[in-house]
């Protein structure tokens, strides 16, 4: 159902959700920059475009679900919909490519050559001789001092059954949606998020044992970086995803969506898939081998 | 799912006339420019963005060449003379040539493809207004204690972390303008999608439409790249990591690996929508159909695909394994064989045309002979043993500098003038245009020929002071840069007389060898350019087949 009765396509009106936005994103961004650089209200400036940030999302999204369930958008905005998501997701997989690329450079490579392997041959012998390639490492100056690793096979182990767990109960959500079975609907999509959640604690749990005692750091060299850096920004997209579960079940308990229709769910869904399978890259390859 | 199904029309849905529709512009200064929805005032708002950062990176520019007008240190400090490089080509290559393709996209593409705007309007406006505070933000770095960015625009470390405070806000203002372009790029893509007119088939879109598509897809899988790479920096800087530092068990080297990961696509989204405007506009002014249409998307397809594989060329001199330096060779080498198909193509479109040489098309043809000069420097650089050579030299500063500036500046120009009167409705000055192009042209040449003989002679790039055998050629070189930023002035003239001076009006055909759906409009076109879609057949595509 096209907005106006003689057109064909949809095209919305003005919004002032994206200046807000940008307003929101700038004030948070240059008070990071300033954060860091150890300015002390920059905390408290973060903050407030942090919340501006939230209030523009409540908004334009309220907007978008407002005309979506009064029945303005045709099967083309829905397709424009689904594309948008799937490419949104497809550079949050080159984002996290991204570090993982870091971290396979840094095995493969980086670390054997400073051991002295291939081409590696005279830094190793000029610079750290003595140096030899071991993974884990944090580097030929041991920066940070020595660390302990998280086993896999324990709290991190865990997890990855939660995780994919999570992705089982997300679908029997969507089964559930598709039958229009409102009940099963909303408790699966609690049960998912409650997973995150959890699985979120048990991070923040490995968090602290990796500081307060095995030594663990952002600083422990470049296991300690790429550890943190992978695991905190899935951490970071666990908890969004989670949160986006949350206000889809909110919207499930209030009677949004039908069986044939809830593009918003599958998206959230999709992201959650997408987390889902980051994570089994980080188990494999951060924490087993 | 098929793109008919989405559409219920019938056949004689009429090709949309300029008279009827209701155009509901907004009316106010904030609800037209600050809230809108309207892919052309959100092409409007990018293209004059990027004109204003165009002459903020020409000075910056300028600033440059008068510090190297003489051997010596005259005019500014060393330092700062550094953060102007790395400014201007921050400027230039994310405040300039990105938005302006993204202006072009947001006026053309709808009206290419027969759509009524852009799939996702209200995004549409947000990845538009990211970039003023984002640009804001890294120029504030300037007036910073400690200096804006000074490291080159490349950021490599360890150098780059040793910027003082201003360090995290590049960073951050560099996250921005990705995350504007990925915004960007998704819409394009789900436009060019999702938003064809029935009829208007993958393979009879407009080559800019294609060249975009493709662009929109090299940005969406590299400025993640880039992001994650400025986030290294960062958390190496502030927070401790050592990803680039090899006393923790990590290598600079890598930074330059990812960076160039991103680097390498990032000049191809730069030039590859220029591909799509020249093979726009020769066709038109040579009054034949674009020699090799689908040749051209497929060399289009193949060099993104190739600009994955060939990012170490940038790094032959870093002490790569041999087998390293081999590969990235070969695969760069290679690149050469698409691009030298385009160029070919271009040719051969004009090969017995009945040809006339208004501005777009002299721009064009400028285009051809000029980027081709940056390509074969490409070819030369691309040789690893002679790059131990010419690398980090004015050789690298002339070859690139021939492909962005008569090479994607030029285009951009060219486009600019072609579709002038088509998004204003008026006709700019066709004497002032061609002195803009003469000016220009003879300019340009002044200004980066004799940097190939400094560079192959020695002199380093980014170095504020130089030993006095490159005297002559740094001097006349300056000149040129001087004539060349006064030229634009020139740009500026005939833009602003075109939108608010002239008095002749511009028809909806504006060019009599035009072909393709833009031209069935009036000039302008309406608010929402096409509420039902139009009607594709031969006669509206741009590229219809030769007769043979
Ligand atoms: C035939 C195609 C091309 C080849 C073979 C080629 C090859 C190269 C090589 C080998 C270098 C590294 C030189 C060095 O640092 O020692 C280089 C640098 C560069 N090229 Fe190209 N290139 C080609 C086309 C282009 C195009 C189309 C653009 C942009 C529109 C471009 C932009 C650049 C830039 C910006 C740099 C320098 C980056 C920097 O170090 O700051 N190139 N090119
Ligand atoms: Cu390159």
């Amino acid at each position: 159902m096209a907005h106006h009765a003689d057109d064909q396509y949809y095209v919305p009106h003005g919004t002032k959700w994206p200046i807000i936005g940008s307003l929101g994103m700038i004030t948070m961004l240059a008070s990071a920059a300033y954060w860091v650089n150890d300015s002390t209200v920059a905390p408290w400036t973060f903050l407030a475009g942090a919340l501006i940030l939230i209030y523009m999302v409540f908004g334009w999204f309220g907007e978008v679900i407002r005309e979506s369930e009064s029945g303005m958008y045709n099967d083309q905005v829905d397709t424009s919909f689904r594309m948008g998501m799937l490419w949104f997701i497809f550079s949050e997989v080159m984002f996290f490519a991204c570090f993982f690329g870091a971290l396979f450079y840094a095995r493969v490579f980086a670390v054997p050559w400073l051991g002295g392997e291939g081409t590696g041959a005279y830094t190793n012998e000029l610079l750290w001789r003595g140096y030899e390639s071991v993974w884990p490492t944090a580097g030929p100056d041991q920066l940070g001092g020595s660390f302990q690793t998280i086993p896999a096979f324990g709290v991190p182990f865990i997890n990855t059954l939660i995780l994919l767990a999570s992705g089982v109960t997300v679908t029997l959500a969507h089964h559930a949606l598709k039958k229009n079975n409102r009940g099963a609907l909303v408790s699966w999509l609690l049960a998912t998020v409650l997973l995150g959640f959890v699985f979120v604690f048990f991070q923040i749990e490995e968090y602290k044992e990796a500081y307060q005692h095995l030594g663990l750091t952002m600083g422990s060299g470049i296991y300690g970086s790429t550890f943190f850096m992978l695991t905190g920004f899935h951490g970071m997209h666990v908890s969004l995803g989670a949160i986006m579960l949350l206000v889809i079940a909110i919207r499930c308990m209030r009677g949004h969506f039908n069986p044939e229709h809830h593009f918003g769910f599958e998206a959230v869904a999709w992201y959650w898939h997408f987390v889902d399978v980051v994570w089994l890259g980080l188990f494999v390859f951060v924490y087993v081998y | 799912m098929s793109i008919e199904s989405t559409h219920s029309h019938d056949n004689d849905a009429h090709p949309a006339a300029p008279g009827d529709h209701h155009d509901h512009k907004p009316t106010g200064f904030f609800n037209r420019w600050l809230f809108t929805t309207n892919h052309k005032d959100i092409g409007t708002l990018y293209l004059v963005f990027a004109l204003i950062m165009f002459f903020i990176g020409g000075g910056m520019a300028m600033v440059i060449r008068a510090e190297l007008f003489m051997p010596g240190l005259q005019l500014v400090e060393p330092d700062f003379f550094n953060q102007m490089t790395t400014m201007h080509a921050l400027v230039m290559v994310f405040g300039a040539v990105m938005p302006a393709w993204v202006g072009f996209a947001n006026w053309m593409i709808p009206l290419m493809i027969g759509a009524p705007d852009m799939a996702l309007p209200r995004m549409n406006n947000w990845s538009f207004w990211i970039l003023p505070f984002a640009f804001t933000m890294l120029l504030s770095t300037l007036f910073m204690d400690s200096g804006g960015p000074a490291a080159g625009w490349t950021l490599y470390p360890p150098l780059s972390l040793q910027g003082g405070q201003s360090f995290a806000f590049v960073v951050f203002a560099i996250h921005m303008m990705g995350i504007s372009s990925i915004m960007g790029s998704i819409n394009v893509i789900a436009t060019i999608l999702n938003m064809r007119a029935p009829g208007m088939t993958l393979l009879r879109m407009p080559l800019f439409v294609w060249t975009w598509l493709i662009t929109a897809y090299l940005l969406i899988a590299v400025m993640p790249v880039l992001a994650g790479a400025v986030t290294m920096l960062l958390t190496d800087h502030f927070f401790g990591t050592s990803f680039f530092n090899a006393a923790g068990g990590g290598d600079p080297v890598m930074f330059q690996h990812i960076f160039w990961f991103f680097g390498h696509p990032e000049v191809y989204i730069m030039i590859l929508p220029a591909f799509g405007v020249v093979s726009e506009i020769i066709p038109t002014f040579a009054r034949k159909p674009l020699f090799g249409y689908a040749a051209m998307v497929f060399a289009t397809a193949s060099i993104a695909f190739l600009s994955f594989i060939v990012w170490a060329h940038h790094m032959f001199t870093v002490g790569m394994p041999l087998m390293g330096e081999l590969f990235f060779m070969y695969a760069t080498m290679l690149i050469a064989v698409p691009t030298g198909v385009k160029v070919f193509n271009w040719v051969s479109t004009m090969w017995k045309g009945s040809m006339t040489f208004e501005t777009p098309m002299l721009f064009a043809i400028g285009f051809v002979v000029l980027f081709t000069i940056g390509g074969l420097s490409g070819l030369m650089l691309a040789i690893a043993s002679v790059d131990l050579q010419y690398h980090d030299t004015y050789f690298v500063v002339a070859h690139f500098h021939y492909v962005l500036v008569p090479g994607a500046v030029f285009a951009l120009m060219a486009g600019t003038y072609y579709w002038l009167p088509k998004w204003t409705g008026h006709m700019y000055s066709e004497t002032w245009g061609k002195i803009h192009f003469w000016v220009s042209t003879i300019s340009v040449n002044i200004l980066f020929f004799p940097q190939h003989y400094l560079g192959l002679a020695g002199m380093p790039r980014r170095i504020p002071d130089y030993s006095t055998q490159f005297a002559d050629f740094n001097m006349i070189s300056s000149i040129g840069g001087f004539i060349f930023g006064a030229s634009q002035l020139i740009f500026v003239g005939v833009i602003v007389h075109c939108v608010y001076k002239s008095r002749k009006a511009a028809q909806g055909l504006v060019w009599e060898g035009g072909k393709g759906l833009e031209w069935t409009l009036s000039s302008p076109p309406p608010y929402h350019s096409f509420n039902t879609p139009p009607l594709i057949d031969p006669t509206t595509i741009s590229h219809p087949e030769e007769a043979h």
